[in-house]
């Protein structure tokens, strides 16, 4: 893509003496029909005869649509145009987003010989992605590398945060990538001539559509939004006091090897945000014992795992922490500043449903055991407290509750939800350095194994209940020499389904071949 | 309301000679049955001719001074009644509706419209196609106008050959007293293009006219022995009375030369993609201009027998390309040919593929395969012999996901699916039955609720072998489109007489929705040419539904789940009805978002929810989501090292309907998800009470920093 486009000509993947073809393929509400009026009518505007197909419905619906577009030079009397796609058969393809620009890719609508492929390279989640209990998210890296071999030309970029960065849509900087790629052959006022002709949100679309050009230029895309700063750089706030008792502990982390380093360190700062200093001393002390078992011929593996599963197993989720956050000044920020309230006021309602099971874990260790083994107190518990309630944080009675609850941190140690999460930690860590010194593998993917806890309420019991039954299987094959890629296989299998439908399986495989 | 309007681009309507119209399929149709003095249009919405219909009710008032009387018919059924009108009158009647779904539930009128026969012309515009969009597509119209002998029409998809077709299709009516179908694609429902206008003519005789004079005879009624002549009629006299009109008025077209080694017989739908194909083999230009003659049927029954042995005679081979099954073209061509004892070839299907759509590829590939057999000479040896293989496209169909279309952002109907979903894991699973509507969706993850779906209004009725209860009981879905269709009579009504003790959910959104949001009975918006605002809970108790609950807001997903639980779980065991009241989120916003901005703008109070999740509180489990699916609840991956999952997110497109809230909370799910609601406008004391609050948070914010470290940035973000 030369920054001086010779524009009369087109980009040479369009045959000028024939007909255009231009097909976009859009999730709902993408604005798909949108882009293909305007091409239709810059085409027509620039003498061309076109035409236009679409399947409207699905569109709206967020189903997969494909729109597509067929246009002549005047010079063809009557031309004969197709109503729908076909591979190996398209000279421009706008895909609306990534996995869509691999679906066009699939269908053969993106070909080496004549095809200018144009994507956002954004993301919209499919449901089947999004409702995998680990991560399901499809590969990105995969269709880029396809695209890269099936099209002639590829202009790829976020479209998406180049137009709702200036406040529109994607349709309008998709249009402006196809101006900017060349593909037509047409000057880039007809198509801002387009845009105006449209009539609807003109200056947005036309700022939109001036990114899409620029990104389709070689320009820069803007940049991430998350800039990467070292963690070194962040150093907490507090009393000169708590700064130095940390500072302790910062030495203790410069003394590990730095591939461990990188997880202890933010380890440490979760733990002793969800309780304190002293607390992080405790991760440290669990940490360097397992280090002391470590060898660096191994890179620190075990030691990396531990830094990172220790560090979120003591930082349970239980009804102080989510108090405690939901009342940080941070987090009111964080919200005005993603719904936009900065100039205006905001409510904000949480949506919380304790059960008798929090309450009990907020008692004393001994006492929240003996109600927790009788239904009876069990009962009255729910009774009192299990209930859906919406809590108006914004509001000083809403906020003081929670504030006061995330105010328990003192008290959490006695609690009976401590004395269990302590335990549970203990067995695991037992369980895993007992792989040592002679199955090194199999202690990291117990170590991994936490993972599979997570969540509230049922979620969290589900969870529990994988991880016991993976740990289980992992008792099966721990003296096998392939034993550590079984666990790993398991794990992956208890985050494929809510259920564990394909954990049983694979426990099932293990026990037909032991 | 319908989902698109038509108001401005109707205006097109009025255009007179002389003058060029540019736009839809659809409106070229519209105004094609203006410029054809058409004196009554109805129809029933279904994709791809919902926007005519809509396009018809926003051209209500052009019809109106016309003197046109346009219904928005109860079911296809009616509207092919509706017809009736063109029997005894000769009054031009025209009414669309989808295919093959609406001739099935037409099929009693359509069936008794052929065989009375008519005197004006009766046009059933279908749309009708393969392929992608089309959710309809297991069977084909044109068994239906074989085994009622009226006539089919399938132009070639561009504006002035479809308008054309309009006026054919009456002419062809009127000269051969047979009803004639119109079907027209998917895509040249939505094909742009331009043709030369007529002026709109007033029909001869208006309905108004003709009710003052009314007509009746004794022959055309469907009664033993007059449906026997009927019978007679249709073979002696109609049938030969259509060969000839189509013959005398070139409705069948040819193209390319007259004389040839080999011939093409194509659809008239199917001509673009055919020449396409030529084009690409290299013997026909842009202009469709062609090396290989080709018949193109425009009417495509009945054939014209004469016209067809003609186009065959001297040909070594012919091909028929006839997309879809049964080959009903195809054999009644071979069965022509071989008693003529010609000694042409047929092929057909075996070339092309017997099942499934002929796409540009398979198009392209058949009729390669084809003339490589029969005329391998005509091939150019570019196409014969190409110089470079295909090229190597890598796979990713194990990559990209699958997206088929789901509810909507906000749409009421996922709560209530949610609910279902958390009742199964109290009681179990039980036998669902689905119906034809949005709710559909439901059957698809996340919630895959649903086994099957019989038709439109069919939910409850095809629960009937459970009518009789058992340990669970049985659990159907209706539409309130769906209810008013045929759901009242055919699902409620034998649910009430048969004493089913079973559960019906009557889901109830204010339109047709899936159709494109058009009004039915039960809409609760003013319209001023129909009337709504008839409660169906009403229709319920008139039917003798003793057991209904009404939800005015499904968001509830407790009360919801509550009311489902009940209705699974009452002593009572007779019929349960269920009807789940919420509004279309997409007309809804359609409706309220412009209202709302315009009251931002006059500085008016105005509260604007949004949902999010606090990702700090969120494990990245995704229960949320597996009770959902909304298209703005997603996931993001935290720059976290610590975490490994992606957590839930909601983008921008959030409505604020509550969903994901409420079911958090009736599932227990976790503490995450919170409202905020931006306030436009607060009012002064607003202002004042929310900074003497804003003062005491921060002060108590600020005591709790001070007595712990606080680190820069929230842990969630990461030690990034």
């Amino acid at each position: 893509m030369s920054i001086e486009l010779p524009i009369a000509s087109g980009g040479g993947a369009t045959h000028l003496d024939g007909v255009i073809k231009v097909a976009i393929l859009a999730v709902g509400g993408q604005g798909g029909g949108v882009l293909t009026n305007w091409i239709e009518s810059l085409a027509r505007a620039e003498g061309y005869s076109a035409q236009a197909t679409s399947v409207a419905g699905v569109a709206q619906r967020t189903g997969a649509t494909i729109y597509y577009i067929e246009m002549a030079p005047a010079s063809v009397p009557t031309p004969v145009f197709s109503l729908a796609p076909a591979q190996g058969d398209i000279d421009v393809m706008i895909a609306a987003e990534m996995m869509e620009a691999g679906r066009a890719i699939m269908r053969g609508f993106v070909t080496p010989d004549r095809t200018t492929l144009i994507a956002s390279t954004h993301r919209a989640l499919a449901v089947s992605e999004k409702m995998v209990p680990g991560d399901g998210m499809a590969d990105a890296a995969e269709v880029r590398a396809a695209a890269e071999t099936a099209a002639r030309q590829l202009v790829m970029a976020d479209m998406e945060q180049a137009a709702v960065g200036v406040g529109s849509v994607i349709s309008a900087s998709l249009f402006g990538a196809l101006a900017g790629s060349g593909a037509l052959p047409f000057k880039r006022a007809a198509f801002e001539e387009a845009i105006r002709a449209g009539g609807k949100g003109v200056e947005a679309s036309l700022r939109a559509f001036a990114a899409g050009y620029d990104l389709a230029q070689g320009g820069k895309e803007a940049p991430a939004a998350a800039a990467s700063t070292p963690a070194e750089a962040a150093k907490p706030a507090g009393s000169a006091g708590k700064l130095r008792a940390y500072g302790a502990l910062l030495d203790r982390i410069n003394a590990l090897p730095a591939a461990v380093q990188e997880l202890a360190l933010p380890g440490l700062r979760k733990v002793v945000d969800f309780q304190d200093i002293a607390y992080g001393a405790e991760y440290l002390d669990r940490l360097e014992g397992i280090l002391g078992r470590d060898s660096a011929d191994r890179g620190y593996v075990l030691s990396r795992e531990a830094a990172k599963y220790i560090a979120n197993a003591m930082a349970y989720d239980d009804v102080i922490r989510v108090a405690d956050l939901k009342t940080r000044a941070s987090r009111f920020d964080r919200i005005e500043d993603q719904v936009g309230s900065a100039d205006k006021l905001m409510t904000l309602t949480d949506y919380l449903h304790p059960r008798a099971e929090e309450i009990a874990g907020l008692l004393p260790a001994g006492l929240g055991a003996r109600i927790e083994a009788s239904p009876v107190w069990m009962k009255r518990l729910d009774r009192l407290f299990n209930k859906g309630r919406r809590i108006r944080t914004d509001r000083f009675r809403g906020f003081a509750l929670l504030y006061v609850m995330g105010g328990l941190r003192g008290w959490r140690r006695k609690s009976r939800r401590h004395a269990l999460e302590q335990a549970h930690l203990d067995d695991w860590l037992n369980r895993a350095i007992g792989y040592l010194p002679s199955s090194y593998d199999m202690a990291v993917e117990v170590l991994r194994c936490r993972r599979l806890i997570k969540g509230y309420s049922d979620t969290h019991t589900r969870g529990l209940s994988k991880f016991d039954r993976v740990l289980d299987g992992a008792r099966l094959v721990e003296t096998r020499d392939d034993g550590p890629e079984w666990v790993a296989r398991l794990r992956e299998a208890a985050l494929q389904d809510e259920k564990g439908e394909a954990l049983d399986g694979a426990l099932k495989t293990i026990r037909s071949f032991i | 309301m319908a989902e698109r309007s038509f108001k401005a681009e109707v205006e097109h309507l009025r255009k007179g000679a002389g003058t060029s119209f540019t736009g839809e399929g659809i409106l070229a149709i519209t105004k094609a049955l203006l410029e054809n003095g058409v004196g009554y249009v109805g129809g029933y919405q279904g994709a791809p001719i919902s926007h005519l219909m809509d396009v018809l009710a926003d051209a209500e008032d052009l019809l109106g001074e016309l003197g046109v009387r346009y219904e928005a018919n109860a079911s296809e059924a009616a509207a092919a009644a509706m017809l009736a009108a063109s029997v005894h009158y000769p009054i031009r009647g025209a009414v669309t509706f989808k295919g093959s779904v609406g001739v099935n539930v037409a099929s009693d009128a359509l069936a008794n419209l052929a065989s009375s026969g008519v005197t004006g012309g009766a046009l059933v515009v279908v749309g009708e196609d393969y392929g992608e969009g089309s959710s309809i597509m297991q069977e084909r119209s044109y068994a239906f106008a074989m085994k009622s002998q009226f006539w089919l029409l399938d132009p070639r998809p561009n504006l002035p050959s479809i308008v054309k077709s309009v006026g054919d299709g009456f002419g062809l009516s009127e000269a051969s007293n047979t009803p004639v179908m119109l079907m027209v694609r998917i895509r040249s429902c939505h094909v742009t293009g331009t043709f030369e206008c007529r002026e709109n003519q007033r029909p001869d005789l208006t309905v108004r006219d003709a009710l003052a004079n009314p007509q009746r005879d004794f022959s055309r009624v469907v009664l033993p022995p007059m449906s026997y002549q009927h019978e007679h009629d249709k073979i002696d006299n109609r049938w030969p009375a259509a060969e000839k009109y189509i013959l005398d008025n070139g409705l069948n077209e040819r193209f390319g030369p007259k004389e040839g080694k080999v011939g093409l017989i194509c659809l008239g739908g199917m001509y673009n993609s055919v020449i396409r194909a030529l084009q690409r083999l290299g013997l026909a230009d842009l202009s469709g201009n062609t090396d290989v003659p080709l018949y193109v049927m425009n009417v495509t029954y009945p054939l014209v027998q004469s016209d067809l042995l003609d186009f065959c005679e001297d040909k070594d081979a012919v091909l028929m390309i006839e997309e879809g099954q049964p080959e009903f073209i195809e054999q009644q061509l071979g069965a022509m040919l071989y008693k003529a004892g010609s000694s042409t070839k047929l092929e057909g299907k075996g070339t092309f593929p017997k099942a499934g759509e002929y796409t540009g590829q398979v198009m392209k590939d058949g009729i390669d395969d084809f003339l490589r057999t029969y005329a391998a000479h005509l091939l150019p040896g570019q196409v014969l012999a190409p110089n470079e293989p295909a090229p190597e496209i890598p796979d990713l169909s194990q990559t990209v996901p699958i997206r088929p279309p789901g509810f909507c952002t906000g749409c009421p109907e996922r709560p209530i699916f949610a609910s279902m979903k958390l009742v199964e894991q109290e009681l179990g699973k039980h036998q669902i039955s689905a119906d034809i509507g949005c709710h559909l969706f439901a059957a698809l993850p996340p919630f895959e609720i649903g086994g099957q779906t019989m038709g439109y209004g069919l939910g409850p009725a095809s629960n009937a072998a459970f009518d009789g209860g058992g340990e669970k009981r049985a659990i159907s879905i209706l539409g309130d489109g769906g209810f008013w269709h045929n759901g009242l009579s055919s699902s409620i009504g034998n649910m009430v007489f048969n004493k089913s003790d079973s559960v019906a959910i009557i889901v109830d959104n204010y339109y047709s929705a899936a159709t494109g949001g058009q009004d039915i009975p039960s809409s609760r918006a003013k319209n001023p040419s129909k009337a709504t605002n008839n409660p169906i809970t009403k229709a319920l108790e008139g039917a003798g539904v003793k057991w209904i609950r009404q939800i005015d807001r499904t968001y509830d997903v407790t009360q919801m789940r509550a009311t489902i639980r009940e209705a699974l779980t009452t002593d009572y065991d007779g019929p349960k009805v269920i009807v789940a009241s919420s509004e279309c989120m997409l007309n809804r916003q359609r409706r309220e978002k412009p209202q709302r901005n315009a009251a931002i703008k006059d500085g008016t109070r105005v509260e604007v929810p949004r949902f999010g999740v606090d990702e700090d509180i969120c494990t990245g489990d995704h229960a949320c989501i597996r009770l959902s699916g909304c298209p703005s609840l997603s996931l993001k991956k935290l720059d976290d090292p610590l975490r490994d999952d992606p957590v839930a997110h909601i983008d921008q497109t959030c409505v604020g309907c509550g969903n994901c809230g409420e079911v958090a909370d009736a599932a227990i799910l976790c503490p995450s998800f919170y409202e905020a609601r931006v306030v436009h406008n607060p009012t002064g004391f607003e202002r004042w009470t929310a900074g003497l609050r804003n003062r005491m948070i921060s002060w108590l914010q600020n005591r709790r920093a001070a007595r712990r470290l606080t680190f820069s940035t929230d842990l969630s973000e990461g030690a990034a």
